[in-house]
């Protein structure tokens, strides 16, 4: 059963369009990733799901649900998280409160048994929990930003360059705990990654996007072993 | 970043024209402000010039900038030795203007003195011992390179998390102080009267603090909902005769329901496009206050709106035929203070209230969102806020606590006209709380202190008044640019050591 269907979706800022006619199949339990360049339109997409941008055309599906037109507060009471582009954690508040933010949706009776589990997953935020959340790292806030997303206990977590600018041994503990989150949890996860060599080996099937379209898809293997993916996103990167 | 102890170059012929241009500018100020004075035209010419009070103010800038050039440049005797010298002198003087009473030296000393007003003399006083004690702390602790903002502001930060940290001390200290007031020895009815007057605006202070310090809109008319408060009890006493308790929460709802229908349609608004809204709903309320005679009496007012009772107990000194006052039920001697005093309680308690709500409702979900808002609105979006209808709660509620600070406002003045309720009232409420340091309930109980108490206090300033008022407003920007006391307290606090935090249960539940 697919969680989230994206047909022929168009939306852009203003006059300019910045997703021609998008399609994507994200099914139960999955973890699928979205590559592309710079400006490709991949963050863009991510945000027209929870409808800012609004779609100009097409239809957003989640859980069988037409969520086109739903304002966002509404589409996230659905299940379904983001951990933004930029991560977006409230600076001035504490790690803990930020983690409260990220509850405002679910039964309160949930509250401690789910804060435990962010606690699992990311110690550092247990110890950090009193702290005033614009002075952590940034890997720390990273991980904020996607715990602070998992307390609404969703069904789908959609992730936005979760790697950006973090040191590479932080980059592997971020994803290890992604795919920690799709196996345990069985929470579906949709991700996208400039870091196209971790984010393909992490994922069940993998999008290409560039010019606002999808010019390629497959499993994550047969992406990496792509020439022309390799040539793309991969050489001399990694 | 320079070795410690070593001095930065000192540019004299830059420092010496600098403080020159500062000379040049507080003359030119002064001329007019203090340099002629009109007088009755029979007892000589109109215009009186006296230019004596400008050439002190001028000279007196000319060495202060100076000092402070001096200072910087970490040449610090030269300094000691000037403002010792100047502050020894100028104290003497003033001590023996004062022990001489009307004798000659006191004739004598007012010829030396820089300026007529004692005030401003001994504020002068005041400051040349700050400047020596600076220049004398710059001498013994020469080896320390001076702070650059970053850092200083760093360290302001942590003393605003100390004095937060005292505030816990502080707090009920102050409480106390408050609850005592109209029983420690030296309170006159006048220091009673601005008792009243400050903690109004405390209140005020908390109440604008929902909306503008929690929640982050700016708001520009508060006094708007004031007003909807004050003219709701005085209107409502008006034509259907009701007492004072029961139109209490009358106003607080007609308050919240007015912030509702101004919210509504604008709170899509953010920043500037939001105050300026707001700015306008103030003005509107108070033109049609103005405007609709027949209802509101226009710029006439409302008169004889009724005193509050206790109980239904009126503090009149003589009660109608068959009732009870106050003092009779009590079988006390009648006292005009007793009234001030209930006020002033009642004033007391309706700000409690007002600070206990807001310390509650922060640890609530919808209080807690009210911050995530001011933060960062997006992130708050995708976390399932609806941001419409939690800014709504926002506002509504920061309304109907101005609404009861109106209905109080009405009963103890008695008497109400649109010209209470002017734009720069709304200023003043949210200066004290961008002074107090937005968010913080301490701050804006010191900054009500300083804005309104001590205006009262000096009003022997006279003309000099609003001009301490300036200072007091620019001196808080320069040294604390973030308020008195802006420092964010988590709404949790976790006493336990993070290593063992063996039950998340316990702790977390706020």
């Amino acid at each position: 059963m697919s969680v989230l269907r994206v047909e022929g979706l168009h939306a852009g800022y203003g006059h300019i369009e910045a997703l021609h006619g998008v399609d994507i199949d994200v099914a139960e339990g999955e973890i699928v990733t979205l590559i592309g360049a710079n400006g490709a339109g991949k963050s863009t997409l991510l945000m027209s799901i929870c409808g800012n941008p609004r779609a100009s055309r097409g239809r957003i599906e989640f859980l069988g649900e037409d969520i086109t037109r739903l304002p966002t507060h509404a589409i996230v009471r659905r299940g379904l998280a983001q951990s933004p582009e930029g991560r977006r954690i409230f600076p001035f508040m504490s790690v803990l409160e930020n983690l409260q933010m990220g509850a405002s949706t679910t039964d309160a009776r949930h509250f401690d048994a789910d804060l435990e589990r962010v606690f699992t997953l990311y110690p550092i935020l247990r110890e950090r929990r009193q702290q005033r959340a614009g002075t952590l790292s940034g890997g720390e806030q990273q991980m904020l930003a996607i715990g602070r997303a998992l307390m609404s206990r969703p069904k789908l977590l959609l992730l936005d360059e979760p790697s950006l600018g973090l040191a590479p041994l932080l980059v592997r503990q971020i994803f290890s705990v992604i795919r920690e989150i799709n196996v345990r949890d069985r929470v579906t996860v949709f991700l996208v990654e400039q870091n196209a060599y971790h984010a393909l080996r992490l994922a069940h099937r993998g999008y290409v996007m560039a010019n606002g379209k999808i010019v390629l898809s497959g499993s994550g293997q047969d992406l990496l072993a792509n020439p022309e993916i390799r040539k793309a996103y991969l050489e001399g990167g990694r | 970043m320079q070795a410690p102890g070593a001095r930065p170059p000192f540019d004299l012929l830059g420092a010496l024209k600098d403080a020159g241009r500062v000379a040049a500018v507080v003359a030119l100020l002064t001329v007019a402000l203090l340099g002629a004075r009109v007088q009755d035209a029979s007892s000589g010419p109109p215009l009186l010039f006296r230019f004596d009070d400008v050439i002190a103010a001028a000279a007196l800038a000319f060495f202060g900038r100076l000092g402070v050039a001096l200072l910087r440049a970490r040449r610090a005797l030269p300094v000691l030795v000037g403002a010792i010298a100047f502050a020894l002198g100028l104290t003497a003087i003033l001590l023996l203007g004062t022990a001489a009473g009307g004798g000659e030296g006191a004739v004598l000393a007012r010829r030396i003195l820089p300026f007529a007003s004692p005030v401003v003399n001994w504020t002068l006083a005041i400051a040349a011992w700050i400047m020596s004690a600076r220049a004398a702390w710059l001498l013994w602790h020469a080896s320390e390179s001076t702070l650059d903002s970053e850092a200083r502001e760093a360290r302001m930060d942590r003393l605003g998390a100390r004095i937060q940290e005292w505030a816990r001390l502080v707090g009920p200290l102050l409480l106390g102080v408050a609850v005592v007031l109209p029983f420690l020895p030296g309170i006159d009815r006048r220091l009673l009267d601005i008792a009243v007057l400050v903690v109004t605006y405390i209140m005020l202070g908390w109440g604008l603090n929902i909306v503008v310090g929690l929640a982050g809109l700016l708001d520009l008319g508060y006094v708007a909902f004031y007003a909807v408060g004050a003219y709701s009890y005085a209107l409502l006493a008006l034509y259907f005769d009701l007492g004072f308790w029961t139109c209490l929460p009358l106003a607080g709802i007609m308050s919240a329901f007015a912030g509702i229908l101004l919210g509504f349609p604008v709170l899509r608004l953010r920043g500037d496009y939001l105050a300026i809204v707001t700015l306008g709903f103030g003005e509107i309320i108070r033109i049609i206050l103005l405007n609709w005679y027949t209802f509101t009496n226009g710029p006439d007012g409302i008169s004889g709106i009724p005193r509050p009772t206790l109980f239904g107990l009126p503090f009149t000194a003589n009660p109608a035929e068959g009732e009870a006052s106050f003092h009779s039920f009590f079988g006390l001697e009648y006292s005009p203070l007793d009234r001030i005093v209930f006020l002033y309680y009642l004033i007391l308690a309706l700000a409690l209230v007002t600070n206990l709500f807001t310390l509650r409702i922060r640890k609530l979900p919808v209080g807690r969102a009210w911050e995530a808002l001011r933060e960062d609105e997006i992130a708050c979006r995708s976390l399932g806020v609806h941001p419409r209808n939690t800014k709504l709660t926002a506002f509504s509620i920061g309304a109907m606590f101005g609404g009861f600070g109106g209905s109080f406002f009405a009963t103890r003045q008695g008497f109400i006209s649109p010209e209470s309720f002017t734009f720069l009232e709304s200023a003043i409420i949210l200066a004290i709380v961008v002074l107090g340091g937005m968010g913080s309930q301490i701050g804006i109980v010191f900054a009500a202190i300083l804005l309104i108490g001590l205006p009262e206090v000096f009003r022997d300033l006279n003309q000099y008044r609003m001009l301490a008022f300036g200072l007091a407003m620019v001196t808080i920007m320069v040294w604390r640019p973030r308020g008195l006391l802006a420092h964010r307290e988590p709404t949790i606090r976790i006493t336990d050591h993070p290593s063992h935090g063996a039950d998340p249960a316990q702790e977390t539940r706020a």
